[in-house]
């Protein structure tokens, strides 16, 4: 059985619905618990396994030995995937992922987070 | 007889989404040949996973597709756990249905604004594309991506669904199932709509049968065939469901097909999560995976995906090889286009719900008498023209 105009109940909806967009960035939409952003490096429990460097998907991330227990991190982020394998893989949990996820920028170099790690101090 | 004429459509044209290259023979309006010509978006992603270690291959294949990602990673894992004969968790295989059927929503619905949009009818695009929203933000929730969703791994998911989770994913679900039925009603009643695709692009059973035709575009012709329910993969093969197929065999048979098939999806998700078992969601797993092959095979929402692994005892896959759905369904389409119209092109071509990145995993290129062109070149020198053997900076 056809029908003519069996759109026009939506049609009719939407001229009394509110605008689902956000005026962005004064107003900003809740994020998802799940989603991941930059991911952080916390340099005082890296053990230097180098796990994360194993499993990235796109090479984003290189940990460096600069002292005995001391270690330093560099994200690529422009290189980054987001898929936060390099947090799952840390046995320590020395990296993870946060919300921030506003990173776009104009000049690529500042993608590049680098962190050094003040020597561990003895338990 | 009028004069024939061919039209080129491609690589770069307005009609398509992505690089493929149509031949079409005219004669008037009517077309009397087609001949489609891939290759044009050939990334070696096969080759490259040969470089990576399986972890690394799992996000590498769940690039292949931009919509159904989560198709190809599950595709993968699956055969990577064949090989290593490992049982993966109940629960991470209900959590794959339920991700992998919402994928099925979100694509589907997709395609139902597509092909809206190519018939003209953008009321129709501008709705299913608004509800699609909604699906998306389940996704977002439950994975914490909208597409390329890194939910699986090898020996199961990576992440648990919250109690949070399921009450905001059953509430989506209601809106979606109420926007889903109110489409299968604009689909099956609308008078624009129907006099549009009616009759348009026919298949017939026999031609979808000998054409090897997959998913919605075989069911669209009345070839009930269903990898969920013929070689079940996960947990279909405890969830019931039922197999959407029309005897139409025209656009508005497939329509019908895969507005069927959400509603069909919505259940099925709706039943994974009321009978979500309890228990870990990951099955340890060895970096190294011993020698053997395996063959997985997983419904798409275009159709079979099928994934072959080869590996060799290291951390990384001797071989993987992908036949993405649109593959199996291309062939098909000449038939569907032949005796139609020029102005019917863009819907044809559209219902079989083409992703060419998909396909394109080889391409041979023929010479203008048809004799393949070949050219040996030795390892080092295929190793020379790869991109990723140069290392990164």
């Amino acid at each position: 059985m056809m029908r003519p105009g069996a759109i026009w109940r939506e049609l009719v909806k939407n001229l009394l619905r509110k605008p689902v967009t956000v005026l962005y960035p004064a107003e900003r939409m809740a994020i998802p618990y799940a989603v991941r952003g930059k991911p952080v490096f916390e340099p005082s429990t890296c053990i230097g396994c180098m796990m994360c460097v194993r499993d990235c998907p796109s090479e984003a991330v290189k940990i460096e030995k600069l002292a005995e227990k001391t270690f330093a991190c560099t994200f690529y982020l422009d290189r980054c995937i987001y898929c936060g394998q390099c947090a799952e893989s840390c046995p320590r949990k020395s990296i993870t992922m946060t919300h921030d996820y506003e990173l776009a920028c104009i000049d690529k170099s500042v993608l590049k987070e680098y962190k050094k790690g003040a020597p561990q101090q003895p338990k | 007889m009028s004069e024939r004429m061919i039209l080129p459509i491609g690589p770069q044209h307005p009609l398509l989404k992505e690089p493929t290259h149509f031949k079409f023979t005219l004669e008037g309006e009517k077309i009397v040949d087609a001949d489609i010509r891939l290759g044009y978006n050939h990334r070696g992603i096969e080759k490259a996973c040969e470089e990576r270690t399986y972890l690394q291959d799992l996000y590498m294949v769940e690039r292949i597709c931009g919509i159904c990602s989560f198709v190809h990673s599950t595709n993968f894992a699956q055969a990577t756990e064949d090989i290593l004969k490992v049982e993966i968790p109940q629960r991470a295989k209900y959590l794959r249905v339920i991700v992998g059927e919402l994928e099925r929503i979100h694509s589907h619905l997709l395609w139902l604004g597509v092909a809206g949009h190519e018939i003209g009818f953008d009321t129709l695009f501008m709705l299913s594309w608004r509800d699609r929203e909604i699906v998306q933000d389940l996704l977002e929730i439950i994975t914490g991506n909208r597409v390329n969703y890194s939910f699986n791994t090898i020996g199961g998911v990576r992440k648990d669904l919250s109690k949070e989770e399921i009450d905001q994913t059953i509430k989506g679900l209601k809106v979606l199932e109420e926007q889903t039925k109110y489409f299968a009603d604009v689909a099956t009643k609308e008078t624009t709509f129907i006099g549009r695709v009616a009759g348009v692009g026919y298949l017939p059973k026999e031609v979808a049968l000998s054409h090897c035709a997959v998913g919605p575009t075989a069911r669209g012709s009345g070839v009930d065939i269903d990898v969920r329910r013929d070689l079940p993969y996960a947990a279909y093969g405890e969830i019931p469901f039922n197999v959407i197929t029309s005897d139409r065999g025209d656009v508005l048979g497939r329509t019908i097909v895969r507005v069927g098939e959400t509603l069909e999806a919505i259940n099925i998700v709706r039943y994974a999560i009321e009978h979500l078992p309890s228990g870990p969601i990951t099955a340890k797993v060895p970096r190294k995976v011993q020698p053997g092959e395996a063959f997985s095979r997983y419904e798409a929402p275009r159709g079979e995906a099928v994934l072959y692994a080869r590996a060799n005892g290291t951390e990384k896959p001797d071989r993987i090889k992908v036949r993405a759905p649109t593959l199996a369904n291309l062939a098909s389409v000449r038939h569907t286009l032949l005796n139609q119209t020029v102005a019917d092109i863009p819907i044809i071509v559209a219902a079989i719900d083409p992703c060419l990145s998909c396909t394109d995993r080889t391409s041979v290129i023929l010479k203008q008498d048809g004799s393949p062109k070949t050219e040996e070149i030795d390892w080092a020198e295929l190793r020379k023209r790869s991109l990723i053997s140069k290392p990164l900076k």
